[in-house]
């Protein structure tokens, strides 16, 4: 075994190092978009500022992400459960909704320029493209995760062992994350404008 | 695991770990072909923590000589602006301009780009992937008793990001159009408008590209510190058991891991204002009488987003020079560290209070002055727990059987220098007198003894101290302690006069005064300044060939822990191999600073308390 399962023999506290790192990591992504966020409002409260209200699309795709993390909540406790179809089932279903959510984003941006507001028009909606995109690009990563853990599920023979219950675990809390930083990111651009 | 020497006299130490010790089957899992079972693995793509702490330091030295190179450029041209430097063309070719006379001068341009250079460079490469890479990296695993990072792959990919970031860093140095040139703050909308400067196109290209990796490879690093830390403890080691070593590093990767995100932000901004253009941090600019697209940028926007990492990156500077030094101190005084809580508690309090007075950067960028009261407040509290820890390394060498070692006298240095700088920091925390002070050589002076040499002198006594750890073998004393003398004497003498340049309020980033009448007075004084600092530099090279001749031809190091020092790194073998203990994890038994407890000179953590002994704090 590699050095890492080794390693985790004598850990001292209950949570897995692997999983305390990924929280470490979002704690980190939360800052980036601290960062966008604090930007945004100091920046509203200079003036020149387009008031504009969000496309619907943007609201639509809420639901989709939620889903998505739902579905995957549930692929997950059927993989603990040990009933195999459901958990493939629910995690393509994760998948698929996740692409969906980049594709609809995509139309929310077009959506966005149709009624006037392109990306340089003023930094009121540039902030909404660069904000949505950045985040867009952390569900990229998530999907690529999502994607090697649809691998192990339909490729790997269905066992419940530590180290592909450690895994899941990792992929639906980053999913989990990226998920409600989109919840988070959508109520300020509701709330603040 | 071929590569432990097993010494055939059994060691106390290690009777000590076999009793106390704790096993966890570490070495019946097999690690051979991952870790250095060939060149490539051992000395390249390696995931042990001890060579990747090589890697980093060797690295940071590299860009520390080109970066104290160009320093030298500047100041040539700062000290003796008439002089021919035609002597100098064939390594910088265009940017030595030589007029009809025959005499060389250094293009106004360039002078921009090596003032920002080198600020990036010492900056970020050297003091911080330079200094906390190498030591974190070397003494996390070490002094907590973990048989590796959480992660060693992270860990390996936080130095090759680093490596990456700095190739990148040095292809911008030999762009036709030279690096970038607006300052290492990277202000726009020097930053954001290509056209800015020459260096303001492909230059700052390369550089926000650069420093995009950089932060990922502290990221990287940042995350495996703290995991390492929090969850990777031996048996027995408490947090309040650690040594301060381990809670500066601690401290360091989270102020990296909450605030280089911020910087990534800010980053992203400039390179769709640069790119795409958006007009974030462009407000509404003319060229030659044209107006450009951008409207309604806001450029102190950036420098808030820029200081918010700007400030803790200080502390990330300093904190682990201050931990390394807490260490050094305390092991050649013989003395346990005076006040070993306080100290916890003020790398905590600095720590925290570097997040919330980043905008006494900005004092004159328009700020509304009551905000700034609100960051003067905050700023000057941070000399509360800078000066208790003064207090305590000073109450610890007072009283103390001090050896002075090349390491110890760096440590000495270090709390000297960061007394000198500090000092002048509370003048420029207060917004009322940064209007004379703003801006001028003060500022300059300020920041290169407080966080500059000051951390230098720490990386240099972590070097001297843990230099055998590293490589089994001593560095020369005697040439230690020359490095030492001339360093602590030029870098004053560099430094000193500077705060007279600026308290009479000559500017720093200019390219010559000769056509200021008031400042010509000083013409003296910065021939001087020049002609210390490439005396200063010449003993740095004393100090990198110590380095280099030592790794092959040092004294042998003969026995496990050549300091007397308590912690956990001296009782693993001399050439540990991966997993650093060969046999069981030792656990620990006691605090950090057993020195001149109970008649015995010191006591190894991993001794259990003896009958009636109670814990020293």
């Amino acid at each position: 075994m590699n050095a890492t399962v080794a390693m985790t023999d004598y850990r001292r506290n209950r949570i897995h190092p692997k999983k305390f790192a990924l929280l470490i990591a979002c704690a980190s992504i939360t800052m980036m978009f601290a960062a966008f966020t604090s930007a945004y409002v100091v920046r509203q409260a200079a003036g020149n500022w387009l008031e504009f209200r969000l496309p619907d699309l943007f609201y639509m795709n809420t639901g989709v992400i939620l889903l998505s993390s739902l579905s995957l909540h549930s692929s997950y406790l059927a993989f603990k459960r040990g009933n195999t179809r459901l958990y493939r089932l629910l995690l393509a279903g994760a998948l698929i909704l996740g692409l969906a959510f980049l594709a609809l984003q995509y139309q929310a941006w077009q959506a966005l320029a149709a009624i006037g507001v392109e990306l340089t028009t003023n930094p009121s909606g540039s902030f909404v493209y660069v904000i949505s995109g950045v985040h867009a690009a952390h569900i990229l990563g998530g999907i690529a995760v999502l994607i090697l853990a649809a691998l192990h599920a339909f490729v790997l023979p269905h066992r419940i062992t530590p180290t592909r219950k450690l895994r899941f675990e990792l992929t639906l809390i980053y999913w989990h994350f990226v998920d409600f930083l989109w919840v988070y990111l959508l109520l300020f651009f509701t709330f603040q404008s | 695991m071929a590569n432990v020497v097993t010494k055939p006299v059994v060691h106390e130490d290690d009777l000590l770990i076999e009793e106390y010790g704790y096993d966890d089957h570490f070495h019946e899992h097999h690690h051979g072909d991952k870790y250095q079972s060939n060149f490539i693995t051992t000395y390249i793509f390696s995931q042990d923590h001890k060579m990747i702490a090589k890697q980093f330091l060797i690295t940071g030295m590299f860009w520390a000589i080109i970066g104290a190179a160009m320093s030298l450029i500047f100041r040539l041209q700062l000290g003796f602006p008439e002089e021919n430097m035609a002597w100098i063309k064939p390594l910088l070719g265009k940017w030595i301009t030589v007029n009809d006379a025959g005499v060389g001068s250094l293009a106004p341009e360039f002078y921009y780009a090596l003032v920002t250079m080198h600020g990036t460079i010492l900056v970020f490469f050297v003091l911080t992937a330079g200094l906390s890479g190498t030591f974190s990296n070397l003494l996390i695993p070490l002094q907590v008793g973990a048989r590796d990072m959480a992660s060693p792959f992270l860990n390996m990919l936080s130095y090759w990001f680093f490596f990456l970031s700095g190739t990148i860093m040095f292809l911008s140095l030999f762009l036709n159009t030279g690096p970038f040139a607006g300052g290492w703050t990277a202000y726009p909308p020097l930053s954001a408008l290509p056209q800015a400067s020459s260096g303001s196109g492909a230059g700052m290209t390369l550089w926000l590209v650069s420093l995009v990796f950089f932060v990922v490879s502290v990221l990287l690093g940042g995350i495996n510190y703290i995991t390492t830390v929090l969850n990777l403890r031996t048996k027995g080691m408490t947090m309040w058991r650690m040594p301060l070593t381990i809670w500066a590093f601690f401290v360091t990767a989270i102020l990296g891991l909450l605030s280089f995100p911020v910087l990534v932000s800010a980053f992203l901004l400039v390179m769709f204002d640069r790119g795409l253009g958006t007009s974030f941090f462009l407000s509404e600019i003319f060229i030659g009488g044209q107006a450009l697209d951008h409207v309604g940028g806001s450029p102190v926007l950036y420098q808030h987003l820029f200081w918010f990492l700007g400030h803790p990156e200080v502390y990330i500077i300093i904190l682990p020079a201050m931990g390394l030094v807490s260490e050094v101190l305390s092991v050649h005084a013989r003395k346990p560290i005076f006040g070993y809580k306080a100290m916890v508690y003020s790398i905590l309090a600095i720590g925290f209070l570097s997040f919330i007075v980043w905008a006494h950067h900005m004092f004159m960028s328009g700020v509304n002055p009551f905000i700034s009261n609100f960051f003067v407040i905050f700023t000057l509290i941070i000399a509360v727990p800078s000066a208790v820890k003064v207090f305590n390394w000073i109450a610890t060498l007072y009283g103390g059987n001090i050896r002075f070692t090349a390491a110890s006298l760096y440590a000495i240095g270090f709390v000297s220098m960061f007394i000198s700088g500090g000092l002048t920091g509370i003048f420029l925390g207060n917004s009322a007198i940064d209007i004379q002070l703003h801006d001028t050589y003060f500022v300059v002076a300020h920041f290169h003894i407080v966080m500059g040499v000051a951390a230098f002198f720490g990386m240099f006594a972590g070097i001297y101290h843990w230099y055998p750890k590293m490589f089994g073998r001593f560095m020369n004393e005697t040439l230690g302690k020359i490095h030492f003398w001339g360093t602590i004497i030029g870098a004053y003498a560099v430094f000193w006069p500077m705060h007279y340049l600026g308290m009479a309020g000559v500017p720093r980033r200019y390219y010559r005064f000769d056509s200021f009448a008031a400042f010509g007075q000083f013409d003296a004084m910065n021939q001087f300044i020049t002609i210390a600092a490439i005396v200063t530099f010449g003993f740095q090279l004393l100090f990198v060939i110590n380095f280099f001749y030592s790794i092959w031809k040092g004294k042998k190091m003969t026995s496990r822990n050549p300091w007397g020092a308590t912690t956990l790194e001296w009782t693993t073998p001399i050439n540990a191999g991966h997993g650093n203990w060969p046999g069981k994890l030792p656990t620990v038994q006691r605090w950090a600073y057993d020195y001149g407890k109970d008649g015995q000179e010191f006591i190894p953590q991993i001794q259990p308390l003896g009958k009636d002994e109670k814990e020293s704090h």
